[in-house]
């Protein structure tokens, strides 16, 4: 399938050219350093890893995202909506240091032809890790632009064989008060779950994250696996995941159990679809000031040129 | 020189500047992290919510202080009741301009739209509005002008502080602790006065006996 560039990306969020080439001559730099042991795809073309954790090798550079203006790791790191470690958006940065993401297996189970599990280890020797670099709107009206590192989901749950009766894939995150104090308390119904129809599954743009800046994820950011949909709300974007199932029926997924009302299965980035409690039309973007301007929502998040296919004919405002 | 007592200097020269210094603490560092560009990730989140919690924090704590002095006995509690009040009225003042600039960007059509359709933010405006008379006349003459109404005016602050717990519950996510706590401190808050009240006018204690202290003996 051919990935055609989106063209809805306004202005204001392209990086201007020189200030991208500064970039480019930064990892040049950091290269002639000796930095390039680090960079194993492309030279000059990945993100340089952020120094405070363990650098994934090798990875493979892709275009997504490439004219975007990275959020800073501080912020990307140190801003999560995480309940599991709590609900405040400091608290999982401060506190996920007692989730062990190794050893980690995810069980696949479901409508498919072989069911089994896999090892974290085994997921990154068999798929190939490249760097996506995707915009994240949360459903509170914020944003940010992520460097990801990860495959696509496609990939994994091709090896597991689903059969004609999978039409939705449900994933849990893992359940365990000792790692996941947030668990303590019932804010959400634990386990978090989050789900799929079986072509959003398949795109090309949703994949299984294992890394941020280069370097293998942050507790606080879902280790050691997470869901990445870009075109849907943040919610989506299931963390630290340990069960994947092909199912028959539509999943019932965390948010939408709390409060149906606010929280669509479908939960697209749609700028005329409101949340009940608040606007979606604008956002802000993670890292800028105080006195500087929102930013108009893009529908799907401006991946619609890639996505809007998978919706054609339905009312959005209905499947929200 | 006209005499006055050594705890009325101390209570207007030192504790009462002190408190008001004190009551400024959570605007300053604001102010600072604001000059700074020191306010983290999500700095309109910050300031909203700052503002927005320290004005019902206020308005608690100015709902404190006649239960307090019937506990202590001590009269001048009651001194800073007005100072705290405005307090809390220039924290939500702060809270909704916030909202007005910073937030909606001063688009005032989805302003109207937003406080005619979402309950949160119609009580929060209806919470601030009812606050700006009491506000405007927590001035000394507009208390002798106003005589007995004064009285009944002001305790539109129950309503206040009600609709402000009421507007914080439904603008949360998921996790309600806070504004449940805050909601339950206001109920105990509330009932303190309902109930105790007949039983304190029927005994007639002066309010200076009480402030011998062996009431409880």
């Amino acid at each position: 399938m051919l990935i055609k560039k989106p063209q809805d990306i306004p202005p204001s969020e392209i990086t201007p050219p020189e200030m991208y080439a500064g970039r480019r001559e930064f990892l040049k730099a950091a290269a002639a350093l000796g930095g390039g042991a680090l960079f194993a795809g492309p030279a000059g073309a990945l993100v340089p890893p952020s120094g405070k954790g363990t650098p994934i090798t090798p990875v493979l550079d892709t275009d997504y995202g490439d004219e975007l203006t990275l959020t800073a790791y501080e912020h990307v790191t140190g801003y999560n909506n995480f309940y599991e470690f709590g609900t405040g958006k400091d608290d999982p940065a401060e506190h996920a240091h007692t989730l062990r993401p190794r050893p980690w297996s995810v069980e696949v189970d479901g409508e498919c032809e072989t069911p089994g599990e896999i090892g974290i280890e085994d997921v990154l020797r068999l798929f190939p890790q490249q760097e996506r670099i995707y915009r994240l709107r949360c459903v509170e009206a914020w944003a940010m632009v992520v460097p990801w590192v990860g495959f696509p989901l496609g990939d994994l749950l091709k090896r597991f064989k689903p059969t004609s009766k999978a039409k939705y894939v449900a994933f849990e995150t893992l359940l365990d008060e000792e790692q996941m104090p947030g668990q303590r308390r019932a804010v959400l119904d634990w386990p978090y779950r989050e789900g799929l129809r079986m072509d959003e599954a398949m795109h090309p743009l949703t994949i299984l994250a294992t890394g941020l800046y280069g370097e293998f994820l942050p507790n606080q950011n879902g280790a050691p696996l997470r869901l990445v949909v870009p075109w849907k709300y943040g919610f989506k974007s299931i963390k630290s995941i340990v069960r994947i199932s092909f199912t028959q029926t539509i999943p019932a997924t965390s948010w939408w159990r709390l409060a149906p009302g606010e929280y669509g299965f479908y939960a697209n980035v749609n700028p005329e679809v409101d949340h009940p409690r608040w606007s979606q039309a604008r956002h802000r973007v993670i890292g800028e000031g105080l006195f500087s301007n929102k930013r108009p929502t893009l529908m799907f998040n401006g991946y619609g040129e890639q996505v809007a296919d998978l919706y054609r004919g339905m009312d959005l405002a209905k499947f929200y | 020189m006209i005499a006055v007592s050594r705890a009325e200097v101390g209570l207007r020269f030192v504790l009462k500047p002190l408190v008001f210094l004190l009551c400024l603490l959570p605007f300053a560092l604001l102010a600072k992290g604001a000059v700074q560009g020191d306010l983290g990730a999500n700095p309109l989140e910050r300031v909203t919510d700052v503002t927005g919690e320290w004005g019902l924090y206020f308005l608690l704590i100015t709902l404190t202080l006649s239960p307090l002095r019937r506990l202590s006995g001590w009269a001048a509690v009651l001194r800073f009741r007005r100072m705290l009040g405005l307090f809390a009225f220039f924290y939500i003042s702060l809270h909704l301009l916030t909202w007005v600039w910073l937030d909606q960007e001063l688009r005032w059509g989805n302003m109207v739209a937003d406080i005619a359709k979402r309950p949160y933010i119609t009580v929060g405006f209806l919470a601030w509005l009812l606050l700006v008379p009491l506000a405007a006349t927590s001035t000394r003459g507009m208390m002798r002008r106003l005589g007995r109404r004064w009285k009944s005016l002001h305790q539109a602050i129950y309503v206040v502080a009600t609709l402000g717990v009421l507007h914080y519950l439904w603008l949360v996510k998921a996790d309600i602790l806070e504004p449940v706590i805050l909601g339950l401190v206001l109920v105990a808050l509330l009932a303190v006065r309902w109930k105790p009240r007949p039983l304190l006018s029927r005994r007639k204690v002066p309010p200076s006996a009480s402030e011998a202290g062996s009431g409880y003996a």
